[in-house]
C-alpha cells in the first residue's frame, strides 16, 4: 500500500478557514489520508482557488479533471464535476476541490491564478464541453478544430460516429 | 612525340583526368566518411556492398540516377537547374590549376602534372572556389521555400565571413614563397627546407578552421543541419541535382585539403629530405606523397564531423569576426615584419 | 524594403521534433518571438479506451503513453489502483519495482541524451548513449520478455520476481554503464561549442516554472528540490538513501547536468535496493475479476519525465469509471514559448530536446 499520509493537522486548520471564509459554498469537505478534499459551489471556485493559492501557500496546480456524471449517481445532480488538484511544496500538502457544473454552464478559468492551467482546461473544453470563463484561449486541443461533439462524455460513442472529423 | 599528341591527346587525356581524379576522390570519401564515422560511433557503417562496403558510393550514385526530379511549380526553372552545376562547376574548375607533383620526363617530352599553371594560380583557385557561393544563394531562393531559404543565407554569410582569415593567411603563404604561384610555392619549400605548416602554424590553423567553415563541414554545418532545417539550401532538391550538391561538398573538401597540402605541407614533396637514413623513400613518387598527406586531412575532415558538436549560427559568426580575422591580421603582420627584418 | 517578422512551421514530421509535434514559431530575422506547439497527431483516445476495459486490462495500454519509460506508467497506474482498492503490495514487491522503475529511469535518461546531444549535432553522443541503453532493454528482455513495451509491472506487484542471476546480470550493467557516462562527459561537458549551445540557452526562472507547472529535472535544474520519490514517497523509495540533484540557473546545460546526475543517483538506488532485497511473499493477492468500491483517488509517481499522475474513479464494478492521467510532458510543453522567447531558432531544438517530452504521453 503506498504509504499513508500521517494525518496533518495543518489541514485540518485550512478546512476550517476555508469553511469560515466561504461558508455557503463549501458543500462538503473531508480531510482523510493527508489530502483535504472540498466540494464547492462553482460561484465560489476563483475566490477559493485564489484564497488557497494566495494565503494558505498551494502554488501548485497539480491537475484539472473533469467529469461526466451521466449516468452514475451524480454527486451533485449536475452533470459534469471538475476536479481541481492543489499541491504545496515544499511540504507536501494537497488539496482537492471538486465543482459540480451543469450542460452548456461555465466556471471561471484558474488561468490568471495558475499557468499550469491553461492546457489543462483546453483538454476539459476538447474533452467534455466545460468552458471556462477568462481562459486566453479556449479552443480544442486534441480534436481537429472544426471536430463536433466531446469524445468522452459518456454518451459518445468509442468507435466514434461515422461521418464525423 | 608527334604534335598531334603533344598538342591534343596530352592536353585532353589531362581534362579527362582533372575532372575524373576529385570523381574519383569524392568516391573515395563517401566511402571513407560514412564508414569512418560509424567505426567511431561504436557501429559498423556499410559493409555489405563489395568488399568491405566499398562499392557503397557506386550504389549510392545509381539510386540518385534514378530518383525522381521532382519539380516544385513555383521554383524558379532556371536558378533551380543553375545552381547545382554552378556549386559543381566552380570546385571542378579550381582542379585545373592544382600541381600534383614535378614534371615528367618520357623521352624528350615533359609531362607536367598540372592542366594549367599561372603566376597568380593561387588567387585563380581561390576565386574559382568562391563562385560556388552563388549556386548556394540560386539554390536557396529559387526553391521557393522557407527552409532552403534560411539555409542559403545562413550558408552565404558563414561563407564570406570566412572567405576573410582564409584570405589573410593565404597572403602569408604568398609573401613567405614570394609568388602566388602553386609550382613556386612548393618548390620554395623545397629550397627553405621547412614547410610552411611549420614555420607559419597559426596561419596553417587559422586556415584549417576556414576551410572547415568554407566547406560547410562539422561543426561549422548549419547551412545542411539535419536536425534543425531539414537539409538547408538543397532540402528541395532530389534526384541528380541532389546528387550534383552532394558531390560538390566533396569536392570542395577534396579541393581545400588538396590547398592546404601544396601551401603548407609541400605538396609532393617528401618529409625529411635530409636525413639519409630515410632514402629509401626516395623511390615513392611525389604524387603518392601528395595522396598521402591529402588523405590523412580529408580523414581530419571526418574526424572532426564525427567528435563535435554543432555551432550555433551567431557562436560561428562571433568567432571569425572577433577571433579569427584579428588573429589573422596580427599573423600577417608578425609575418611580414619578420620577413623584412630577418 | 520592409523587414517583418515571419511564421515558421515545424513538423509534424521533422526530425528534432521528437514526434509528431507540430510547433508554429514567430520568427523574427533569427530571434524567436513565440512558439505554439499543435497537439493531437497521436491521441489514440487512451481514456476513453480505458472506460472500456477492467483494470487489469488498462495496465498495458499505459505502456503505450510514455512508450520511452513504460515501466514508469505502468508503476503509477498500479499504484493509484492499489490505492483505491486498498491492496496492500508486499516489501519484496515493492523493492521490485523500485528496481525496475530506475531501471527504467536510467533507459530513459540515456535516450533523452542521446537524442538531445544528435539534435545539436553531437552526433557520436547518440550512439554511445544507445549502447549503454541496449545494456537495460536486455535486461528488460530478460526480465519479461519485452524491450519498450514492456507491462512488467502488474497490479499487487510484477510480472515475476528477480532471481539470482538476473540480479548478477543487473549488477554487471549498472557496472558498465557510468564508463560510457564518463566518455560522453568527456566529449560534452566542458566542451566550448556544447556550453555555448546550452548555457543560458532557454533559461526559466524558478517562479515561472511553478507557475507553469513544470516538474521534473526541468523544475530542478532551477534550483527546487521536488522529487516526488522524496516529498510523498512511494514503494518504500524512503527506504533508499539517494540525492536529488539540483541546477541553479535552470537553462538547458543545467537540465543536462541533473539528468545526467539522475543517472548515477539511479544506478545508486538500485544497487541498494538489490543489496536489501527482503524475502516472503512476492505478490499481493488480487482476486482475477477486481471490482472496486465506488471511490476516487490520486496519486503521483516521480517519473523519469516529471511527476505522472493518474486520478482512478471507480463505480463498484470491474471497469473504471474514470481514469484522468496528469501528464508531465504535457504540462512541461506549456513552458517551451516561456524557454524559446528572445533565443534564436537553432536553440529551439536544444530547448525542446532538454525539456524530453514524448508524445505518446502528451496526446494520450
Amino acid at each position: 500500500m503506498p504509504e499513508d499520509q500521517a494525518d496533518r493537522p495543518e489541514l485540518r486548520e485550512l478546512l476550517a478557514a476555508l469553511a469560515g471564509r466561504f461558508a455557503g459554498a463549501v458543500l462538503a469537505s473531508v480531510v482523510d489520508e493527508g489530502e483535504l478534499s472540498v466540494r464547492l459551489s462553482k460561484d465560489a471556485l476563483a475566490s477559493a482557488l485564489r484564497f488557497l493559492k494566495e494565503e494558505a501557500g498551494f502554488n501548485a496546480l497539480e491537475d484539472i479533471a473533469a467529469f461526466d456524471n451521466l449516468g452514475s449517481a451524480a454527486e451533485g445532480g449536475q452533470r459534469f464535476t471538475v476536479v481541481y488538484r492543489l499541491g504545496k511544496f515544499p511540504g507536501a500538502l494537497r488539496a482537492r476541490v471538486a465543482v459540480d457544473v451543469g450542460e452548456g454552464e461555465s466556471l471561471a478559468s484558474a488561468v490568471p491564478l495558475y499557468r499550469s492551467a491553461d492546457w489543462a482546461e483546453r483538454e476539459a473544453f476538447d474533452m467534455f464541453g466545460v468552458r471556462f470563463e477568462g481562459h486566453p484561449d479556449l479552443r480544442r486541443i486534441y480534436m481537429p478544430d472544426e471536430f463536433e461533439g466531446h469524445p468522452l462524455r459518456k454518451d459518445f460513442p468509442l468507435a466514434g460516429r461515422t461521418g464525423g472529423a | 612525340m608527334t604534335p598531334f599528341v603533344a598538342d591534343v591527346l596530352i592536353p585532353v587525356g589531362k581534362i579527362v583526368a582533372v575532372i575524373l581524379y576529385p570523381m574519383v576522390m569524392v568516391v573515395v570519401m563517401i566511402w571513407l566518411e560514412r564508414r569512418v564515422v560509424a567505426l567511431m560511433q561504436l557501429r559498423l557503417g556499410p559493409n555489405r556492398v563489395g568488399f568491405q562496403g566499398l562499392a557503397q558510393p557506386v550504389a549510392d550514385a545509381v539510386k540518385l540516377f534514378f530518383k525522381e526530379d521532382i519539380r516544385q511549380r513555383q521554383a524558379d526553372k532556371l536558378l533551380f537547374g543553375i545552381s547545382p552545376v554552378l556549386v559543381m562547376a566552380s570546385s571542378l574548375l579550381a582542379f585545373c590549376f592544382l600541381p600534383l607533383g614535378e614534371p615528367i620526363r618520357i623521352g624528350t617530352y615533359t609531362l607536367t602534372l598540372w592542366i594549367a599553371e599561372s603566376p597568380v594560380g593561387l588567387l585563380i583557385v581561390l576565386g574559382l572556389s568562391s563562385i560556388s557561393v552563388f549556386g548556394v544563394i540560386f539554390g536557396g531562393w529559387a526553391a521557393n521555400s522557407k527552409y532552403p531559404l534560411m539555409g542559403a543565407l545562413r550558408s552565404v554569410v558563414q561563407v564570406l565571413s570566412y572567405e576573410i582569415p582564409l584570405g589573410l593567411t593565404v597572403l602569408t603563404v604568398a609573401f613567405a614563397a614570394r609568388s602566388m604561384d602553386l609550382v613556386e610555392i612548393v618548390r620554395r619549400q623545397e629550397a627553405s627546407g621547412v614547410w610552411y605548416g611549420f614555420l607559419m602554424p597559426v596561419s596553417f590553423v587559422v586556415f584549417w578552421i576556414s576551410a572547415v567553415a568554407e566547406t560547410n563541414r562539422a561543426p561549422f554545418d548549419l547551412p545542411e543541419a539535419e536536425s534543425e532545417l531539414v537539409a538547408g539550401y538543397h532540402t528541395e532538391y532530389s534526384g541528380m541535382k541532389f546528387a550534383y550538391f552532394y558531390m560538390a561538398e566533396y569536392a570542395h573538401m577534396v579541393l581545400v585539403s588538396s590547398l592546404v597540402v601544396i601551401l603548407f605541407f609541400g605538396g609532393w614533396l617528401a618529409p625529411f629530405p635530409s636525413v639519409k637514413a630515410l632514402d629509401f623513400l626516395d623511390v615513392v613518387p611525389g604524387f603518392v606523397w601528395y595522396l598521402v598527406k591529402l588523405m590523412f586531412f580529408l580523414y581530419l575532415y571526418v574526424w572532426i564531423r564525427a567528435t563535435f558538436p554543432r555551432y550555433r549560427f551567431d557562436s560561428l559568426i562571433r568567432l571569425v569576426w572577433k577571433w579569427l580575422i584579428p588573429l589573422a591580421l596580427v599573423n600577417l603582420l608578425v609575418v611580414v615584419l619578420v620577413r623584412y627584418l630577418l | 524594403m520592409e523587414l517583418r517578422e515571419y511564421d515558421l512551421n515545424m513538423g509534424p514530421q521533422h526530425p528534432s521534433t521528437h514526434g509528431v509535434l507540430r510547433l508554429k514559431l514567430a520568427v523574427d530575422n533569427e530571434v524567436v518571438l513565440g512558439v505554439e506547439p499543435v497537439l493531437g497527431y497521436l491521441h489514440r483516445g487512451m481514456e476513453k479506451l480505458w472506460e472500456s476495459l477492467t483494470y487489469t486490462q488498462v495496465v498495458p495500454l499505459t505502456d503505450r503513453l510514455d512508450y520511452i519509460a513504460a515501466l514508469s506508467n505502468n508503476l503509477g497506474y498500479c499504484l493509484a489502483v492499489e490505492k483505491l482498492a486498498g491492496i496492500e503490495v508486499p516489501k519484496r514487491a515493492r523493492y521490485v519495482r523500485v528496481v525496475l522503475a530506475e531501471l527504467q529511469r536510467l533507459a530513459s535518461h540515456l535516450a533523452w541524451l542521446g537524442f538531445m546531444a544528435n539534435d545539436i549535432g553531437a552526433m557520436s553522443v547518440l550512439l554511445y548513449a544507445f549502447e549503454a541503453r541496449e545494456d537495460v532493454l536486455d535486461l528488460f528482455e530478460e526480465y519479461c520478455g519485452a524491450r519498450l513495451t514492456i507491462h512488467g509491472i502488474r497490479i499487487g506487484g510484477a510480472v515475476r520476481d528477480l532471481d539470482t542471476p538476473l540480479v548478477s546480470r543487473i549488477r554487471a550493467v549498472l557496472e558498465r554503464i557510468p564508463k560510457r557516462l564518463e566518455d560522453v562527459r568527456a566529449l560534452l561537458d566542458e566542451n566550448r561549442i556544447w556550453k555555448e549551445r546550452t548555457v543560458g540557452v532557454g533559461r526559466i526562472a524558478a517562479a515561472a516554472a511553478i507557475d507553469y507547472g513544470l516538474t521534473g529535472p526541468g523544475l530542478r535544474a532551477c534550483g527546487l528540490a521536488w522529487d516526488m520519490r522524496k516529498d510523498i514517497p512511494y514503494s518504500s523509495y524512503d527506504d533508499f538513501a539517494f540525492d536529488v540533484p539540483l541546477g541553479t540557473n535552470g537553462d538547458v546545460y543545467d537540465r543536462y547536468l541533473v539528468r545526467l546526475e539522475e543517472i548515477c543517483q539511479s544506478i545508486r538506488i538500485v544497487g541498494q535496493a538489490l543489496d536489501g532485497l527482503p524475502g516472503g511473499e512476492f505478490t499481493a493477492k488480487v482476486p482475477r475479476v477486481l471490482k472496486i468500491a465506488p471511490g476516487e483517488v490520486f496519486h503521483t509517481i516521480e517519473a523519469p519525465k516529471g511527476v505522472l499522475g493518474f486520478t482512478v474513479r471507480s463505480n463498484g464494478t470491474d471497469k473504471p469509471e474514470r481514469v484522468k492521467m496528469k501528464s508531465p510532458s504535457f504540462i512541461n510543453l506549456q513552458a517551451l514559448d516561456h524557454m524559446c522567447r528572445g533565443n534564436l531558432f537553432s536553440d529551439v531544438v536544444g530547448i525542446l530536446g532538454s525539456l524530453d517530452i514524448v508524445l505518446g504521453e502528451i496526446d494520450k
